[in-house]
């Protein structure tokens, strides 16, 4: 699951470039992705994993590094639809 | 020294003196740098617009200044009436020009109708609506946006716009400052003038502008100048008390949006002392006390300050070239 994340990252934002970027590096933080950048994470989150991301998940905790995605999205998928 | 006593009245500029280095810069810029015979202005009735004007007739003479009224149909009903008041108190030539007929022929009305429908399947023309942003004031860069939107019969919804929507809306509204800009270039054109820009500090700073709309201009008098200090010049200037008192709005949708509704984590006041804070290396606590917030809510507005200079700064650069010319 983190290598399709950080494949999404990379070829989305980056253009295939993450030497700097480890699975813990803050998007944020790290000027990888802006405000829209937030909202194409969740578009394709949703569509990828099948799956609703209300307004109070969206939070730095949930979103903001490969880790933070990973975790999240196993909590997601582990809840009842 | 700032630090001891800083306080709105930190904010505080002679007027007077301002008023004579602007208008000095203007004529110099003008005549030397532009070789332009005049000024043109949009006026949308708000104070920004209204101080650059008045700036432009102290420098230039009234002569010399063109005022530029284009409402359309989203347009705020006071907006226009307000510009008109401002163009014959100023006493400079103008002209009102409805751009309602140049959107529908690029479908603004219609793309930005499809875009809203993606999330609200029954809006409509007979709609208001407005975009506004959650989750700035927590600065921590998950934004969200919104469309309020309101039926024919009053009933008002909120919805989460997704990206494509978002992108949808944005792209759509820019046709608006776009428009308003060809316009003001074909009058400055035609007159051999150059084209004042109205953005404040804050504004400019944090590019709440678009590109090749609003954000164009050969001149931008006030770009330096706090919103606070804008209305301190408007009162030195003797702006209309109903143009000073006039709430800033972005009059971009159908419904009255607020800028600290769409952009801005607070209102001007706040913004302008946290703003005149990170710039003057003040610490949080002071900010604080000043602008009568907590600490931690001044860091969190400088994250999100510093977040848009970031993600902005595109919207300042010159077209990018593979190699200097």
């Amino acid at each position: 699951m983190k290598s399709q994340i950080r494949k999404f990252v990379v070829d989305t934002f980056l253009f295939g470039s993450d030497e700097d970027m480890t699975d813990g590096s803050s998007f944020l933080a790290n000027g990888i992705i802006d405000s829209t950048g937030v909202m194409e994470l969740v578009a394709h989150l949703e569509k990828a994993y099948n799956i609703k991301i209300k307004d109070d998940e969206l939070t730095p905790e949930n979103l903001d590094s490969i880790n933070a995605i990973a975790e999240f999205l196993a909590k997601k998928q582990s809840q009842p639809v | 020294m700032i630090k001891a006593n800083f306080s709105r009245a930190s904010l505080e500029l002679d007027a007077a003196g301002e008023t004579t280095r602007i208008v000095e810069t203007l004529r110099r810029q003008l005549a030397r740098d532009l070789h332009r015979r005049g000024v043109v202005v949009g006026l949308s009735g708000g104070i920004d617009s209204t101080v650059t004007a008045a700036l432009a007739v102290r420098a230039l003479g009234r002569e010399k200044v063109f005022g530029l009224m284009m409402p359309e149909r989203h347009s705020q009903s006071e907006s226009s009436p307000l510009g008109l008041k401002v163009a014959e108190s100023l006493g400079i030539e103008w002209i009102e020009e409805d751009i309602t007929g140049i959107l529908e022929s690029v479908g603004f009305y219609r793309r930005y109708d499809e875009a809203i429908r993606e999330v609200i399947p029954n809006f409509g023309p007979a709609w208001l609506s407005k975009l506004v942003i959650g989750g700035v004031a927590q600065g921590n860069g998950f934004t969200t946006f919104s469309i309020v939107a309101q039926s024919p019969d009053g009933k008002v919804v909120r919805e989460r716009l997704p990206l494509h929507a978002y992108l949808g809306v944005v792209a759509a509204t820019n046709f608006k400052q776009r428009t308003r800009k060809m316009l003001e270039y074909y009058h400055a054109d035609r007159l051999n003038y150059a084209v004042a820009g109205t953005p404040n500090r804050l504004e400019y700073d944090q590019g709440f502008f678009v590109k090749n709309g609003d954000g164009s201009a050969d001149i931008k008098p006030i770009a330096h100048l706090y919103k606070t200090q804008v209305y301190q010049l408007a009162e030195y200037l003797d702006v209309p008390l109903d143009i000073r008192q006039r709430t800033p709005t972005t009059d971009t949708y159908s419904m009255p949006q607020g800028q600290d509704e769409f952009y801005f984590a607070l209102p001007y006041a706040q913004m302008d002392l946290c703003l005149y804070g990170l710039n003057n290396k003040l610490s949080s606590d002071i900010v604080a006390t000043a602008a009568g917030l907590d600490p931690q809510t001044v860091e969190r507005v400088w994250s999100d300050i510093m977040r848009k200079r970031t993600t902005t700064r595109y919207l300042h650069l010159p077209p990018l070239l593979i190699e200097e010319i």
